[in-house]
């Protein structure tokens, strides 16, 4: 099977915001939530580069290690997902992870933040694929759910395949990194493949 | 390097532009754009940012300002420090603490009343004082196990009871946790209030350390209402205490005060506090208990017997006898 990843060629990115909007569109999360997000650096100056980040879905995951009830697993496509049902909340994935992408619906309330959500890859969760169980339900403000399980139906992370100048690709490890390669040949410039070493232990034509 | 370059970059395009107009005079309006644009050269570069700073930070268009961290790779030092160093830490603290109390206890056994017990008592702790005690120590108790559960509770208990059920005594450990911290901390201040007076070091530790307490050899040095061991267990519940506590808040009113760094620097002093003060508790319970014939009521019923005093805590007894605090007939001061 194929190793799941991200790839976000900031020399591409526009912070445009639209794998944000997508994202938040296609799993229906709460106010708070953000699973993706475009973070800018240099901002104004000579050199910005805008990075789309979420859930790197990283080798040997730090969140994963470092959970107290052992929540996460990782699916045969290399996809690092979590059970809401045993998650209690602590927090600890989110101090672990290198790239900010846990996510808790009550951040500031004491006592409790709730289940923690991150990015799926589009690829659900634990329940039945493609069931409104796995996607879940938004009533009284709860968010016990994953949205919608695109990897299933066949398709890729919505963020990536709507991507407006296919600067964050998603798919097989081996292929984006080739696409990649030949973008930097081709243009003979790059800023890196943003988080690969960090989540990966790798680097593309850096 | 990108500073080396610059001055550099600048003669070359100042020597180029020469060069351009020299050939090519009239034409000078069009080459105030330079030919062509390096995108490369002021870019910033992932791994020069990484090695620069402990976190990459931008800017992002969500109203959530704590989402502008993109990179914290300091995120795998705490993950090293939680599944590893901590629990070594935890595993030496407790287990040693244990294991040198019971070779302690083999070795040495119970330390008797050695005249006996008088039948005559006196008030040690009041009401009040034993309330503010067990209160604390029934909050630290469930601390204790709930905190401990985090560290090392998915490896002991997760095969005994499945991960279904060890997530849910989890989660109610962690409302427990959270909940029971605010009566812990209340207590701990309490004890400072009540308790300071009596627990300045002085002269009179000096000598109770040197001769070994009366636990290690067969003296019973001097001491007033708390000997120097006492006093080493009330400092390492108010200081012990009070650094759990606030770093406790701090973990659990995320960002209010910290960032993610501060939050994994709060989690490692708790953590190793933690440890700590459940390793010298286990110390403090034993000598309250079975270590000891008679003290244990001095936290139970509150009074003490006068030998009991008498052999541990003398000059405290004095100055009790001469207020008349002793119950029964007088008592005569010890020799």
């Amino acid at each position: 099977m194929a190793r799941m990843k991200f790839l976000c060629d900031a020399d591409r990115c526009i912070e445009c915001n639209a794998c944000v909007t997508a994202c938040k569109n296609e799993h229906d999360v709460p106010w708070g939530i953000n699973r993706r997000r475009v973070v800018t650096i240099n901002d104004g100056k000579p050199g910005e580069r805008s990075v789309s980040m979420a859930c790197m879905h990283c080798t040997d995951a730090p969140c994963a290690a470092v959970c107290p009830v052992n929540c996460f697993y990782t699916t045969a496509d290399g996809v690092v997902l979590h059970s809401k049902d045993l998650c209690i909340g602590c927090g600890y994935c989110f101090y672990a992870c290198p790239f900010g992408a846990p996510q808790y619906p009550r951040v500031g309330n004491f006592g409790s933040r709730g289940k923690m959500d991150k990015c799926t890859y589009c690829a659900g969760g634990p329940e039945a694929d493609i069931t409104a169980v796995e996607y879940g339900s938004r009533e009284n403000g709860q968010f016990i759910g994953y949205g919608s399980n695109r990897l299933a139906e066949g398709k890729l992370p919505l963020c990536a395949e709507m991507c407006s100048t296919k600067s964050l690709l998603a798919g097989d490890g081996e292929i984006i990194a080739q696409i990649y390669k030949e973008r930097v040949v081709q243009r003979g410039y790059t800023s890196g493949a943003w988080g690969w070493k960090t989540a990966y232990r790798e680097t593309i034509a850096s | 390097m990108a500073r080396m370059r610059t001055p550099l970059r600048f003669l070359m395009a100042v020597l180029a532009f020469c060069v351009t107009a020299a050939l090519t005079v009239p034409a000078t309006a069009q080459q105030k754009q330079p030919e062509s644009v390096n995108p490369q050269a002021q870019s910033v570069k992932e791994q020069q940012l990484l090695q620069e700073l402990q976190k990459i930070q931008g800017r992002t268009s969500l109203p959530d300002s704590r989402s502008s961290v993109l990179e914290q790779p300091a995120g795998r030092d705490w993950r090293q420090f939680h599944q590893v160093t901590l629990r070594w830490i935890g595993a030496i603290a407790i287990l040693g603490m244990l294991s040198v109390l019971v070779l302690f206890y083999l070795i040495r056994g119970m330390v008797k009343i050695e005249a006996g017990r008088s039948g005559r008592t006196l008030v040690r702790f009041n009401a009040f004082e034993r309330f503010v005690h067990w209160m604390t120590a029934s909050c630290f108790i469930v601390l204790a196990l709930s905190g401990a559960n985090i560290t090392f509770g998915k490896e002991l208990l997760t095969p005994l009871i499945g991960p279904e059920a060890f997530a849910g005594w989890s989660q109610w450990a962690k409302y427990a946790h959270n909940y029971l911290s605010f009566p812990f901390t209340l207590g701990v201040v309490l004890m400072f209030l009540m308790w300071v007076a009596w627990n300045i070091p002085s002269g009179v530790d000096a000598r109770w350390i040197r001769e070994g307490g009366g636990i290690v050899g067969e003296n019973h040095p001097p001491a007033r209402r708390f000997n120097a061991g006492q006093k080493a267990i009330y400092w390492v519940v108010v200081l012990g205490g009070g650094a759990a506590a606030i770093t406790g808040y701090l973990l659990m009113f995320p960002f209010y005060v910290t960032d993610v760094t501060g939050m994994q620097t709060a989690q490692m002093v708790h953590g190793i506090v933690g440890m700590l003060f459940i390793a010298i508790m286990l110390a403090h319970i034993y000598i309250g208990t079975i270590g000891m014939q008679g003290a244990f009521e001095a936290m139970g019923t509150g009074e003490v017997d006068v030998n009991w005093a008498r052999q541990h805590h003398s000059l405290w007894l004095e100055k009790e006898a001469e207020k008349g605090h002793v119950k029964g007939s007088s008592v005569a001061p010890a020799e």
